[in-house]
């Protein structure tokens, strides 16, 4: 084991580990902590809207669906900082994803009617849309999804 | 997630007071939004000048208020933040609403499109 820590210029540690209860407002907290850590490592503003708007639609899916039947559940976020950018781990216990895949996020059809107008389904696009990487898996009773993001990446 | 709003020359402008429209406040920001939309003028301008943070079920919030607005009103935007701005950019639904960068500018195309 590496105990560098890679304590790059700004002093900042390379890894940021929270453990939050499965509820909107205890995500909300979460991610104020994240921002202020990647802050803290010289992330740029518009990197961390990117990280910020990742965690929002993979926790909130985490609570809406795997938590579903579970009020009281719990949620592993770690971030690692890499040479490029950070990797994110999210684990829970709740219900496997369907299929055991990660939805692929397809874009939706927006040439409707104004009451055609979809009002969800955007969280996996985002997702993928914003990470270089995504790998998920179910490891015993706990669902893991890692993705990798890069710092450089140039989706506006 | 507070909403105020005021009528002028003809627009309904509203003001979004919080600083995340996420899935803790979407519910209720739709249904604020009915109530604020449900008479009045019938140009609509939501100004998210101090909203920071809008996730999904935000996206979906505001695109329902828009519905329910109903075919007789419709629902422009302004101040839209960076973050804001990429989930509508992102997710295309830009090419569906009317944006303007800020409420001034918004009363200000309202007032020519009247004249």
């Amino acid at each position: 084991m590496q105990y560098s820590m890679r304590l790059g210029e700004s002093g900042m540690a390379d890894n940021l580990s929270l453990s939050l209860d499965a509820n909107e407002m205890a995500l909300r907290a979460s991610l104020k902590q994240v921002r202020d850590y990647l802050a803290a490592c010289g992330f740029s503003e518009s990197f961390l809207g990117n990280v910020e708007i990742v965690l929002a639609e993979a926790v909130n899916n985490v609570i809406e669906h795997a938590y579903a039947e579970m009020p009281d559940g719990r949620i592993d976020m770690r971030l690692e900082r890499t040479d490029t950018g950070i990797v994110i781990f999210l684990e829970d216990e709740g219900v496997e994803m369907p299929g055991g895949v990660a939805p692929a996020g397809r874009p939706h059809d927006l040439d409707v009617d104004v009451d055609n107008l979809p009002e969800g389904g955007f969280g996996w696009f985002l997702i993928r849309t914003l990470t270089d990487r995504l790998e998920f898996s179910r490891i015993g009773k706990r669902n893991r999804l890692c993705m990798h993001m890069q710092a450089n990446q140039s989706a506006s | 997630m507070e909403l105020t709003h005021k009528d002028v020359n003809g627009t309904r402008l509203i003001e979004a007071q919080g600083d995340r429209l996420d899935a803790a406040v979407a519910i209720r920001f739709k249904d604020d939004m009915r109530i604020l939309t449900g008479d009045g003028p019938e140009r609509i301008v939501l100004d998210m000048k101090n909203v920071e943070f809008l996730d999904s079920s935000g996206l979906g919030a505001v695109v329902a208020a828009m519905k329910q607005a109903g075919p007789a009103r419709r629902l422009e935007l302004a101040g839209l933040t960076p973050t804001v701005e990429k989930v509508f950019s992102l997710t295309r639904m830009d090419t569906v609403f009317t944006i303007h960068d800020s409420a001034e500018s918004a009363l200000g195309a309202g007032h020519m499109q009247a004249s």
